[in-house]
Formats: C-alpha cells, sequence, structure tokens
C-alpha cells in the first residue's frame, strides 16, 4: 500500500500570506505539495461554515493564514478573524471535531520561509494522524444509503 | 398576578400601548402559551407563574407583532436579557415598547428605559447550572473520536423543523442562509451531515449574542440538548473575553476586537 498523501486546503489573505506563499516559490524553497491554496482578501473574510465544507468534502487538515496582527491591509479583518477562530475551535473542539486538523497561522509577504514550514509541520501532523475517516463517514451517509 | 391584569387594563385603556404580549393559559393545566391582548376585556385572561418560560421578546421583532402598534410585554429576567441584547443590536427603541419586568419573586417591576434593565441585571447575572457545567466538562473530557460519535447520536433526531431558530429572540434575520436552496448551503434531509453543520452553524451565529434563556432546548421537540453548545460558548466567551451575559455597550464578542485578545494556537 502507498504511503497516505494528506489532502491539505489552506485558506490565506490576498495581501500577505498568499504574497509569502509566492514568495516560498520565487525563492525556490521546497515544501510540501499536498497543500491547494484558496486566495480570500482578506481572514476577516474566511466563513467558518467553509472550513467545516472541506472536510466534508475530503480534506484531511485545513490551513488558515493572514496577516500578522497589526498588519491587516483592511486595518482590522485579521483581529475579527482572530476572535472568530477562537470562538469557533472551542465549539469544534466541544463538537468532537479534531482541531488538530486545522492549522492557524499569520505569515506576511516576507515569510516564504515560514509558509514553508508551516504546510511541511501541518502536512506532517496530519500524515500521523491519518485520514480523517471520522468526518468522511459522515459526510458521506447520504450517498451510502442510496448505494444499499 | 392582580398587579399585571391591572397594569395591562390601564395600558390598554389608556391607549398607552396597542397590544400586551404575555402569559395565558396553554392546552393544559401544566402548560402556558403566548398571548397577544388587544381588548381590555381580555386582560383577565393574563397568568404569571413558573411554567411561564416561552421568550416572549422573540415576538418583539416580528412583523406581524410590529404591525398591531406599540406593544407592552411582559418580562421575566431571561427576557429582560434578551430585550437588552436586542436593544445593544439596535432592534428595539425606547418609546416604542412598555416593559412589564417581573422580578424572580414575581413583583411587577416597570422598566423606563434599557439603562433600568442593564442595572437590573446587574443583580440577576446569568450564571449556569452546575449540572451543566459538569455535563460539558464530562463531554470536553472525552476522546476526540467518542466525543464526535456522541454528537452525532445526539444530533440524530434532527429533522431541521428550526423550532430552535423560531424560538429565539436572537434569530431574528427575516432571511436565514438554510433558506436558501440555489446552492443548498446547508442539506434539509435528516442526515448526520446537514444537522452538524446546522447545528454548528446556529451557535456560531449565537456567539456572543446568547443570553442562556434556553427558549432553543425548549422549543425541540426531539430534547436534543443543543443549550449544551451555546452554554459551552458563553464560558468560552468568559474565558477569553471576560464578558457575560448582555449589556447596552454595542462590542458583541464577534463583531468587536481588542489588538491584544489573546490566543494559544496561532503560529
Amino acid at each position: 500500500m502507498s504511503e497516505f498523501e494528506p489532502k491539505i486546503i489552506a485558506f490565506v489573505c490576498n495581501w500577505c500570506t498568499y504574497a509569502g506563499a509566492d514568495l516560498t516559490g520565487t525563492s525556490r524553497i521546497k515544501y510540501a505539495q499536498n497543500v491547494k491554496i484558496i486566495r480570500f482578501p482578506c481572514t476577516g473574510r474566511i466563513d467558518f461554515m467553509l472550513l467545516l465544507k472541506s472536510f466534508s468534502e475530503g480534506a484531511d487538515g485545513i490551513i488558515v493564514s493572514g496577516c500578522h496582527p497589526n498588519d491587516c491591509h483592511y486595518t482590522s479583518g485579521n483581529f475579527h478573524a482572530r476572535r472568530r477562530w477562537i470562538m469557533f475551535r472551542g465549539l469544534l473542539d466541544l463538537l468532537g471535531i479534531d482541531v488538530r486538523r486545522i492549522q492557524y497561522s499569520w505569515v506576511s509577504a516576507a515569510e516564504g520561509s515560514k509558509w514553508a514550514d508551516v504546510v511541511n509541520s501541518t502536512v506532517a501532523t496530519i500524515r500521523e494522524l491519518g485520514p480523517y475517516t471520522d468526518y468522511a463517514k459522515v459526510a458521506g451517509y447520504l450517498e451510502k444509503e442510496a448505494k444499499l | 398576578m392582580m398587579d399585571l391584569i391591572k397594569r395591562a387594563t390601564e395600558l390598554l385603556e389608556s391607549d398607552a400601548v396597542k397590544v400586551v404580549i404575555g402569559y395565558g393559559k396553554g392546552s393544559s393545566t401544566d402548560r402556558t402559551r403566548a398571548i397577544f391582548v388587544t381588548q381590555v376585556a381580555d386582560c383577565e385572561n393574563l397568568v404569571f407563574n413558573s411554567q411561564c418560560i416561552h421568550n416572549l421578546a422573540v415576538y418583539l421583532t416580528k412583523a406581524e407583532i410590529k404591525k398591531l402598534g406599540k406593544p407592552a410585554i411582559v418580562a421575566p429576567v431571561p427576557v429582560l436579557r434578551s430585550i437588552l441584547q436586542l436593544a445593544a443590536e439596535n432592534q428595539l427603541t425606547e418609546n416604542d415598547l412598555v416593559i412589564l419586568g417581573v422580578t424572580p419573586e414575581s413583583q411587577l417591576i416597570e422598566f423606563e428605559s434599557f439603562a433600568g434593565i442593564e442595572t437590573f441585571l446587574d443583580t440577576h447575572r446569568i450564571k449556569i447550572d452546575q449540572k451543566y457545567q459538569e455535563t460539558i466538562e464530562k463531554i470536553r473530557s472525552m476522546p476526540v473520536a467518542e466525543r464526535f460519535a456522541w454528537w452525532v447520536k445526539e444530533l440524530e433526531p434532527c429533522f431541521k423543523c428550526y423550532a430552535c431558530r423560531s424560538a429565539c429572540p436572537l434569530c431574528y434575520c427575516t432571511r436565514c442562509t438554510v433558506e436558501n436552496n440555489q446552492p443548498q448551503w446547508i442539506s434539509v434531509a435528516s442526515h448526520p451531515l446537514g444537522n452538524l453543520e446546522w447545528h454548528v452553524m446556529r451557535a456560531m451565529h449565537l456567539a456572543g449574542r446568547c443570553t442562556d434563556c434556553e427558549a432553543c432546548y425548549n422549543a425541540c421537540p426531539m430534547g436534543i440538548p443543543i443549550h449544551l453548545l451555546t452554554k459551552s460558548m458563553l464560558q468560552d466567551v468568559n474565558e477569553n473575553f471576560g464578558t457575560y451575559g448582555p449589556t447596552l455597550k454595542k462590542d458583541n464578542t464577534l463583531s468587536s476586537f481588542k489588538p491584544d485578545d489573546k490566543e494559544s494556537f496561532i503560529r
């Protein structure tokens, strides 16, 4: 059996992390290929439901990343996002959704190497945790019913 | 409760209000229901006792009730909390409402202003019951997979009647994401994924706003313990941001921030 390759979705903000990930590329820093990046105008725009939707569509892990505090292009988007994440994380934890599968980070446009680091370490964590079958089972409930 | 009936009669007689939103006899002796009194003669139908658990504040934002004209509302403590939160969210104006507060000792106390409610509630703070705290603790101490399985099972009876939403005074949007079916954001079928997503969304939209009246839980025909979600979030708000319960300050948890908010999980 081939080694498990985690599917990871990254929700990143346009102004810092996306530019940072670009820098990782232009600096020719190699990092894990498991990540699919989705660009948002701001971390404040990332609806909590999108994270759940990623899991139900088969993601094994999620990265959410944006500008460092005080660096938001829209002044306060990341501050609002931070509060939302604090609340969301508590709720997910209560519900038994594995919060270790969601990595939050601040990566600025100058931190190309930090981005590579964040991705690599997240991939390593998820590789250890294995595929997110608990959630997939719940998400695939209807299809399984149809097949019966 | 004679005081209440007397005052309601006065208000309707003098035309100070057009409708009194209160509690009346229910379909059996152990139940009450909301009644909307518009005639002086009907004031005697008003009752108040320990069975009055509905949160009447839910009606204040409904178009059908607004149409009746200026209301007076019978408001025990949970209703007062909801009124205060609605006021903080600019959903109510002081002069368009007569608030017939009822203290836990069943004394009538009329409020002239929202600030008056705020002062009153300072001495009647939200307190999460010990038994709920213990239940939440117990759930949190389960291993993650077991916890997930527990919730999937608990949420299983949910068939999306949205009674929890209808009963909640703070779920006052006239259009809701779950009614949107192009695309269908949250499945309406009674299956685990849609159930989970609906309850996550409901809880998140009430984060930092919920006043712990338990109307959602009381309304649920299947008795799903959805109030545990909002109670746990209330604890989280308190732990992280140090606020607990409604105030007139317009700084709801998720619509405000502090530059030095603390967390421990962001790299």
